[in-house]
């Protein structure tokens, strides 16, 4: 049988690393193929290679069964490969129809270029306004700019790098029901990603890859989650750093099993309270509109919340790193705060591990710096939190995304804070780096640190959360009993007989 | 976009390794460049040397006078760019500080004697900082670019001097287009009796060593590299207020480039004209980046342009070979630095790629 794609035999070393070892790949004709593996297992390298971003040191590519010595990525967009990265790769100033157009030959026409989004909109369903800028689009939409830039380009094989992982639940749905209409008009699409719930419901192949090779392929019909998960973590590795977390096999993020949160509990003392917040941003739209709500001691409060909603701009609230434009706040001392992109707001990739620990709290810091304390407080660290890396003077570059994570939080909770913030804290890491946050979470709860936690997987909030808090369009809602039926409509804005947050007699106060 | 001041400098530069290393590639380049304009590159050589470092007397009245601006406009420079200001306006904050030292001496050195010295040299500091308050506010309030506000002053302080020197600040005959002489009672003192070489040499060497300190080992230092490095996480990590501690670091810049005008002018000119800086502002860049933004390779690497610079001299009198020979020796260390930095940034990306 003839394959659209096939990778075969595909070897990669960098430097002293071999990303990929021999790794295999056959994507069947008007199939959705999921590839899955852990972070480092070479899922990215892989697709790389197969996009012509990078050359194998062996093997070979197959396109439609004919061996491709695909030199560039235009070679591999010339013979109909499509790659939308995790990343987006586009023009923020310029316009939906101007990034669709860039990169082609001749001569710019827009009216040309606009009618030709506004076909391949109604064509494909993914409808867009050709002459919006692209950074006043919400992230789903910047996405479908990159779909639609690659089937512009007729692209009969679409390559998504863990597309659902930056968007919401509800628009992660759409995407996944327009990859399927995709592939029933006889095109394919490789699917990276971690979930191994959205692997097994759409895809009609699954690859597993791990330490760059290929574990396990099949038709999806034929496996389950306990065969994926043996699969992607190997029978014979013990690397979890303590007992309790290697016996989490499987992390209750990924668990369908609905977890329900514990509910009301004996809560400890307010540790934050919020009385009326509004935050207005300097274009004027309000963020956050009349917010009131109490974080207590030994709590973890979920967010759950669509992209946009006023999440961003509430988290940093309770994190003390912004100001509100109405409305009383009274926060603790000591707050950690984990932010959803660590490179750019949580670590410095260029300085040592010991200068990053270092970060924390360095504004009100006064006078010489204490170096040979905070050497010894960053070895601690990273023995206690299980980071691996060659010691406090490796920078923070060198470490795995796991590892970065597990770095920041050791950084933030070493000091048991008061309370925690964290934004979508387990995003990119594997199930082991997934496994090991949560339960440092469940641990600073337990310690008595009020946890605020946000997480665009509703799945994780549910999981985590001992309360559920929505935010819909800036305001905040209470969901009773937080069902993710129940929660997921009211991030959607739909009443469902739930109690407003605003009102402070409802927030459970404690002597 | 900015100069990511390097952290951790490599294993090998040691000062001293480096010190010689820097010589021996200082020297083949100027060697190519002088047989490349078809001079003998023996004699010319030959003069060069001596210039520089041919006698105690070449070293501190010509090489170390040379190098003492440099230092201090180089540091200047160098904690710019660690805080991720690129602050090309040195050359305006050594004129501005200069203009206001020499306003100062004249107004007040009859009466005050050596307290004029001080204060001269405080006033011109304060002058360099008021100069860069322009672009950093600029910067702060509207989001100007800093690389083209500060070159623009310098523009503005070039002619400005211009001005002040045909005009109020005119010698008494209306001749000259410089500044009187300064009151012999705020002339610097000589740091080595009978040479040239005056106090200002210890003042920017004592300045750099203040600033090695302060960045190696104190907070507002250690603060300066990470908003340089990462304006984000500093403000999301740190908690540091970004734009406060970047107008801080401007300033200090600033006032660093201004002092070096002061010190030019109650050290060596002793009076104030338009061309009283050849481009030291901008040689300062070269030091700075020699120095990897290190405080205390600044010292080497000034000491280094300054012999070059005072050598290069000598070879135009000794050997006819044109001065400007030196500023091509100068832009191509830039070049080679930069080049060579942008490669290393390259090789580090690609080695990260490899971790996915």
């Amino acid at each position: 049988m003839t394959f659209a794609l096939e990778l075969r035999d595909v070897s990669k070393r960098f430097g002293s690393v071999e990303a990929l070892a021999r790794a295999s790949l056959r994507v069947r004709p008007g199939t959705v193929h999921a590839l899955l593996g852990e972070n480092g297992a070479g899922k990215t390298t892989l697709m790389r290679i197969a996009y012509g971003a990078m050359r194998p040191d062996a093997g070979t590519v197959f396109l439609d069964g004919i061996a491709a010595n695909l030199r560039s990525s235009a070679d591999a967009i010339a013979r109909g490969l499509g790659m939308v990265h995790q990343h987006f790769a586009l023009v923020p100033a310029m316009t939906v129809a101007e990034n669709v157009a860039l990169g082609m030959r001749g001569r710019y026409d827009a009216g040309a270029a606009a009618a030709r989004v506004r076909a391949l909109g109604q064509a494909t369903g993914l409808v867009l306004d050709p002459g919006a800028r692209v950074e006043t689009l919400p992230v789903g939409a910047q996405q479908r700019v990159e779909i639609v830039k690659a089937l512009a380009r007729d692209a009969r094989v679409l390559i998504l790098d863990e597309p659902t992982s930056v968007l919401p639940p509800g628009e992660a749905e759409e995407l996944l029901r327009w990859v399927r209409r995709f592939r029933d008009q006889g095109r394919c699409v490789v699917l990276i990603t971690h979930k191994l719930r959205e692997a097994l419901g759409i895809a009609d192949d699954v690859t597993v890859l791990r330490r760059g090779a290929t574990i396990l392929t099949g038709p999806a019909d034929t496996l389950d989650e306990p065969a994926l998960v043996a699969a992607l973590l190997g029978g014979d590795e013990r690397e979890g750093p303590t007992s309790s977390e290697s016996s989490a096999t499987l992390p209750p993020a990924i668990s369908p099993a609905a977890i329900l949160p514990r509910g009301p509990l004996p809560a400890g003392n307010p540790v934050a309270t919020l009385r009326h917040v509004s935050i207005t941003d300097a274009r004027g739209r309000r963020a956050l509109h009349d917010a009131s709500l109490d974080v207590h001691q030994g709590e973890i409060v979920g967010l759950a919340a669509v992209e946009g909603s006023g999440q961003h701009e509430l988290l940093r609230l309770l994190a003390g790193r912004l100001t509100p434009t109405a409305g009383d706040v009274t926060l603790p001392e000591s707050i950690a705060f984990i932010p959803e992109d660590r490179h750019r707001d949580a670590l410095v990739l260029g300085m040592t591990l010991l200068e990053n620990v270092a970060l924390r709290g360095l504004g009100a810091r006064r006078g010489r710096m204490p170096w040979g304390e905070l050497r010894d407080s960053t070895e601690s660290l990273l023995a206690r939190f299980h980071v691996r890396a060659t010691g406090p003077g490796a920078l923070a570059r060198e470490l795995s995304g796991g590892n970065q994570q597990k770095l920041v939080l050791g950084r933030e909770l070493s000091s048991h804070p008061a309370m925690v913030v964290a934004e979508n804290p387990t995003r990119g890491l594997d199930i082991r780096a997934i496994a090991s946050v949560q339960a440092q979470l469940r641990a600073a709860r337990d310690a008595g640190s009020a946890v605020v936690l946000h997480s665009s997987d509703l799945d994780e909030v549910l999981a985590l959360a001992d309360r559920v808090l929505v935010l819909h369009d800036g305001r905040v809602q209470v969901v009773d009993t937080p069902t993710r039926e129940r929660v997921g409509r009211a991030m959607l804005g739909a009443t469902i007989g739930i109690s407003s947050g605003a009102a402070p007699a409802d927030v459970p106060t404690a002597g | 976009m900015s100069p990511r001041g390097p952290a951790r400098l490599p294993a090998f530069a040691g000062p001293v390794p480096l010190a010689i290393l820097l010589t021996a590639g200082i020297v083949g380049v100027v060697a190519v460049v002088i047989a490349a304009s078809g001079f003998d590159v023996a004699p010319a050589f030959a003069a060069l040397v001596r210039g520089a470092v041919g006698s105690p007397y070449a070293i501190m009245s010509a090489t170390l006078v040379r190098a003492t601006p440099l230092i201090l406009a180089g540091l200047a420079v160098a904690i710019a760019f660690q805080g991720g200001i690129l602050n090309i306006g040195a050359e305006g904050q050594i004129l501005a500080g200069a203009a206001l030292g020499t306003t100062v001496t004249l107004l007040w050195g009859r009466t005050l004697g050596g307290g004029a010295v001080i204060l001269a040299l405080l006033v011109a500091a304060a002058g360099g900082a008021a100069w860069a308050a322009i672009p950093a506010w600029l910067r702060r309030r509207f989001g100007v670019l800093e690389v083209i506000s500060t070159i623009m002053m310098n523009f503005i302080a070039l002619y400005g001097v211009g001005y002040l020197v045909r005009g109020p600040l005119q010698e008494p005959t209306r001749i000259y287009p410089q500044s009187p002489t300064i009151p012999a009672a705020t002339q610097l003192p000589m740091l080595v009796p009978g040479t040239r070489l005056h106090v200002g040499f210890g003042i920017a060497v004592l300045a750099a060593l203040i600033a090695w300190v302060a960045i190696r080992s104190h907070a507002a230092g250690f603060r300066l590299r990470v908003v340089g490095a990462s304006p984000s996480a500093a403000a999301s990590a740190g908690q540091v207020d970004v734009p406060a501690a970047i107008t801080r670091a401007f300033l200090v810049s600033g006032a660093l480039a201004g002092l070096a005008g002061g010190i030019e002018v109650t050290g060596v000119t002793y009076a104030l004209y338009e061309n009283i800086s050849p481009g030291y502002g901008y040689t300062a860049i070269a030091v700075a980046l020699l120095a990897g933004l290190h405080p205390g390779l600044v010292i080497i690497s000034g000491i280094c342009i300054g012999a070059l610079e005072a050598g290069a001299a000598a070879m135009q009198r000794e050997a006819g070979v044109p001065l400007v020979v030196v500023n091509v020796v100068e832009a191509l260390i830039i070049l080679a630095i930069v080049g060579a930095r942008a490669a290393i940034a390259r090789r580090e990306r690609t080695t990260v790629e490899a971790g996915t």
